[in-house]
């Protein structure tokens, strides 16, 4: 069978092809929204059109039959139009009022799970752990998994005092701004790798190898016909995995989780912040992580019940102190708290007023 | 097509449960797909082992380009004959991931003829992303969806493919077209998204406003960021709307501006403009009743990225105010010498954050023709180890005026 011709920097199609009428006709003359339900809210244009949203989660792992079942449902109700967020729910966009309520019954009886809209949890961002990803220290899609079975009540109904915005990334890597979430799983290796000095010499590039590592811990060993690791300098990202594998970053038994907190991106209020870290290590525990999934419900529920109403995680840790959020989350501070890396200098507290 | 069912007794355990499940999703995907299939033997096998079982490495891609696809392969081919290959296509989506069903039904039957029938829709990187296929099948699959409009997104040392937030399509909020100012920088950098040339990644993301629904701020080289210059406008009626329906507008608004430019009486909110960082606090809890006005256009700041190695960094101001109007030609010319400057500076693997870093603010806004301004910065430096130049004696200095 023969193939169509192919087409070379065409670029992504025109987004206009895609816009339900009603938006292309009120593109730019939005007047204001209102959130009418936790995954409901509708636009209002300033001369009196109006758009209804209904949000739904995904796994972000989705199957072919599964968008097909998505799209039946748009055709359904929306005219055959819908979009995704940017942290991968999905929105069914409604021009017509009167699918509001049939569409929500109907997402509702094939167990779609609506919410997400609102000071709640929406959709995990995420990366691709043991399903795909060479340096994953996890699995990513079975932590979120686990995590939102337990936080469920916050996606679909119950209000925290501003929106969370929980990430998982499954190495150091961070792809997903996990390093700027208010409550972010990130997984870790914590031991120097092995080297298998016999495949070094023969699968592996060693000029590449010494080139992968960021902190130059490898030198060759000449001897060996192979590298050495510097332990000192080792920070246990894997990169060199990713060029040879006779580096074997994998350790089953010292793979784990770290729980990082307070960070976010938005400018309100306060300015973008990095998140920080809350507890530096759980080990692995498939199918469901209990031990991880509890903490992070206890981080929740402590901002839940302290926090004044619109703060974000880290703007009320700032406002408390890092003290009180350790004495309140009942989380054991310990030297793996206190950077060693490289930016110390800039986390030590200079001045005797704190807090007890 | 024999199929070998895995037993996935770990798996199973996260199919219960409310919340949506990817294994649910595999397996349907599995009914029709031996790689699906034996993604769920190998994901399980890590389950049980907790280790995973992934192999990247070697060039895979289609002609004449050097991106867009991710090689994958799995390091127990043997025993997981499905999962051999397992190679990643990138397909750059259309701005705002708004969708017609017909073109998803359309991207969905080009995938099941050529892949798992797994998808993430879509990855952080904001592409449409295709999980799974081998080597063979990429020149198909790229002619495919080429010839009906569909191109692939960025990897490797390139242009990574440019995301924005929906903007003005559903966002009163919006002070620019995003989605206009996506799709117009994905057509101009076509060449440098498809063919890797660059010492490292340059990510480019838009956002309408400070909410930065797309997190430019800490996931972009180039962060674009809608802001206004006027007054934030009044609507006195709606404000008294908002108490009357229960808000404490003391507490919840006024106190928490941060830079304490609004009072509110009990009858009148006001604020002062002169002071207001345009944070959009107010305007977002009050949605009906505050709104920006005036002149619009975007601040433009560069350099995030995640921690490895010396660090993550957010963005920061370079550009405090630009106007972006189509065809956005100032804006293509800035990134152009943007990335001239970072070329000829920096070492393999530096992105051009660490290269500011590391030969100065100074040197990179003369290239770029940016002169210095206090927005870029949080406080000018405190340390005593000054640097001049003969010529800033000639233009400030003898002059007398500070
Ligand atoms: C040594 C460092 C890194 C390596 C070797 C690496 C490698 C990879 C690979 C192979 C993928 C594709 C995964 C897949 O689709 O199977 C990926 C995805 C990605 N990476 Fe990284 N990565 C690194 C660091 C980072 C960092 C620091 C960031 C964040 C700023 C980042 C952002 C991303 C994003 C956004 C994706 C897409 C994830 C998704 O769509 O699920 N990467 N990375
Ligand atoms: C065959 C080798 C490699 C491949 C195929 C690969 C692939 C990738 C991919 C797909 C991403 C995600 C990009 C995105 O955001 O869309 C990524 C990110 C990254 N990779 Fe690699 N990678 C490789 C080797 C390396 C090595 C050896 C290093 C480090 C020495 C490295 C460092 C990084 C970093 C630092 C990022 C993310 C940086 C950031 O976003 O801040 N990668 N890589
Ligand atoms: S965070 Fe690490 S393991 Fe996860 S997808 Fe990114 S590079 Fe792979
Ligand atoms: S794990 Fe990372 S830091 Fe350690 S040797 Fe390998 S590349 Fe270097
Ligand atoms: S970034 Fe601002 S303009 Fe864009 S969608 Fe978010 S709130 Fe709206
Ligand atoms: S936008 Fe922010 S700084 Fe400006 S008035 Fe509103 S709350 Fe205050």
């Amino acid at each position: 069978m023969s193939l169509p011709q192919r087409k070379t920097d065409i670029g992504p199609p025109h987004y206009e092809q895609f816009l339900p009428p009603v938006i292309k006709k009120n593109l730019g003359k939005w007047k204001y929204h209102e959130v009418l339900n936790p995954g409901l809210m509708v636009h209002v244009a300033e001369g009196g059109d109006k758009i209804w949203t209904v949000r739904v989660a995904s796994p972000r792992i989705l199957s072919t039959d599964t968008i097909r079942e998505i799209s039946d449902i748009a055709d359904k109700f929306c005219g055959g139009y819908l979009r995704f967020t940017s942290r991968n729910n999905v929105e069914f966009l409604i021009s017509d009022e009167k699918n509001v309520e049939p569409i929500q019954k109907e997402l509702k009886a094939k167990g779609y799970t609506i919410g997400g809209i609102g000071p709640r949890i929406s959709n995990v961002v995420h990366t691709q752990g043991w399903v795909h990803c060479h340096s994953a220290c996890t699995d990513a899609s079975g932590l979120v998994k686990a995590m939102m079975d337990e936080l469920y009540e916050y996606f679909t109904t119950k209000e925290l005092p501003n929106k969370v915005r929980l990430a998982v990334a499954c190495c150091v890597n961070m792809c997903g701004a996990v390093h700027c979430s208010d409550i972010a799983l990130v997984a870790l290796h914590t031991k120097v790798p092995p080297i298998d000095h016999e495949r070094v010499g023969k699968i592996c590039e060693i000029p590449t190898v010494i080139a992968s590592c960021p902190t130059r811990a490898i030198s060759p060993d000449p001897a060996k016909k192979s590298v050495k690791i510097n332990e000192e300098k080792c920070m246990y990202c894997g990169n060199c995995f990713t060029v040879c594998p006779a580096i074997d970053i994998h350790n089953p038994e010292s793979d784990g989780v770290a729980i990082v907190v307070g960070g976010k991106i938005g400018s309100l209020r306060s300015a973008p912040k990095f998140s920080k870290l809350a507890i530096p290590f759980f080990y692995n525990e498939p199918p469901r992580w209990p031990k991880i999934i509890a903490a992070v419900k206890n981080i929740l529920e402590t901002y839940a019940k302290h926090a004044r109403k619109h703060e974000r995680v880290g703007e009320w840790i700032d406002r408390i102190g890092w003290e009180k959020f350790f004495k309140l989350t009942g989380i054991e501070f310990t030297f793996q708290h206190i950077d060693d890396f490289t930016f110390m200098r800039e986390t030590m507290r200079s001045t005797p007023a704190f807090k007890w | 097509m024999s199929k070998k069912k895995h037993e996935t007794p770990l798996l199973d355990e996260l199919k219960k449960g409310p919340w949506p499940s990817f294994v649910k999703e595999i397996e349907k995907a599995a009914v029709r797909s031996e790689t699906a299939n034996d993604t769920l033997g190998q994901v399980e096998k890590s389950y049980r082992t907790r280790r995973g079982y992934w192999k990247h490495g070697g060039i895979v891609g289609v002609l004449g380009y050097g991106g867009g696809v991710i090689g994958r392969y799995s390091s127990l081919p043997e025993e997981f004959p499905g999962v051999k290959f397992f190679h990643t296509v990138r397909i750059n989506q259309p701005s705002g991931w708004f969708y017609t069903t017909k073109a998803l039904r359309e991207i969905c039957d080009i995938w099941d003829k050529y892949g798992s029938g797994l998808t993430n829709i879509h990855g952080s990187t904001g592409d449409l992303v295709l999980l799974g296929t081998d080597t063979e099948s990429l020149e198909a699959i790229f002619a495919e969806y080429s010839s009906r409009g569909w191109d692939l997104g960025g990897s490797g040392s390139a242009m990574r493919t440019p995301s924005c937030c929906i903007g003005p399509a559903r966002c009163e909020w919006a002070n620019i077209n995003s989605l206009e100012i996506n799709y117009q920088l994905t057509q101009e950098f076509q060449d440098e998204l498809h063919r890797p040339a660059f010492p490292y990644k340059f990510k480019i993301k838009t956002s309408g406003c400070a909410v930065d629904c797309v997190a430019a701020i800490a996931r972009a080289d180039l962060s674009i960021i809608g802001t206004w210059k006027g007054k934030i406008q009044i609507d006195q009626a709606e404000v008294q709307n908002y108490a009357k329906k229960g808000m404490n507008i003391n507490a919840e608004i006024v106190n928490m501006c941060p830079t304490q430019c609004i009072s509110y009486d009990g009858k009148e909110m006001k604020i002062d403009d002169a002071e207001c960082s345009r944070c959009m606090h107010c305007i977002a809890k009050m949605t009906k009743a505050l709104r920006p006005s005036g002149e619009r256009g975007a601040t433009l700041l560069m350099g995030s990225k995640a921690p490895i190695v010396v660090g993550s960094l957010l963005s920061w101001v370079i550009v405090p105010f630009i106007k972006l109007e189509p065809p956005y030609k100032e804006l293509k010319e800035l990134i152009r010498k943007m990335i001239e400057w970072w070329d000829e500076n920096s070492k393999p693997r530096e992105r051009i954050g660490e290269v500011i870093e590391i030969k100065g603010m100074r040197s990179f806004l003369e290239a770029i023709g940016v002169p210095p301004s206090p927005a870029q910065v949080k406080w000018p430096r405190k340390d005593p180890f000054i640097f001049f130049k003969d010529e800033d004696f000639e233009k400030v200095y003898k002059k007398g005026k500070y």
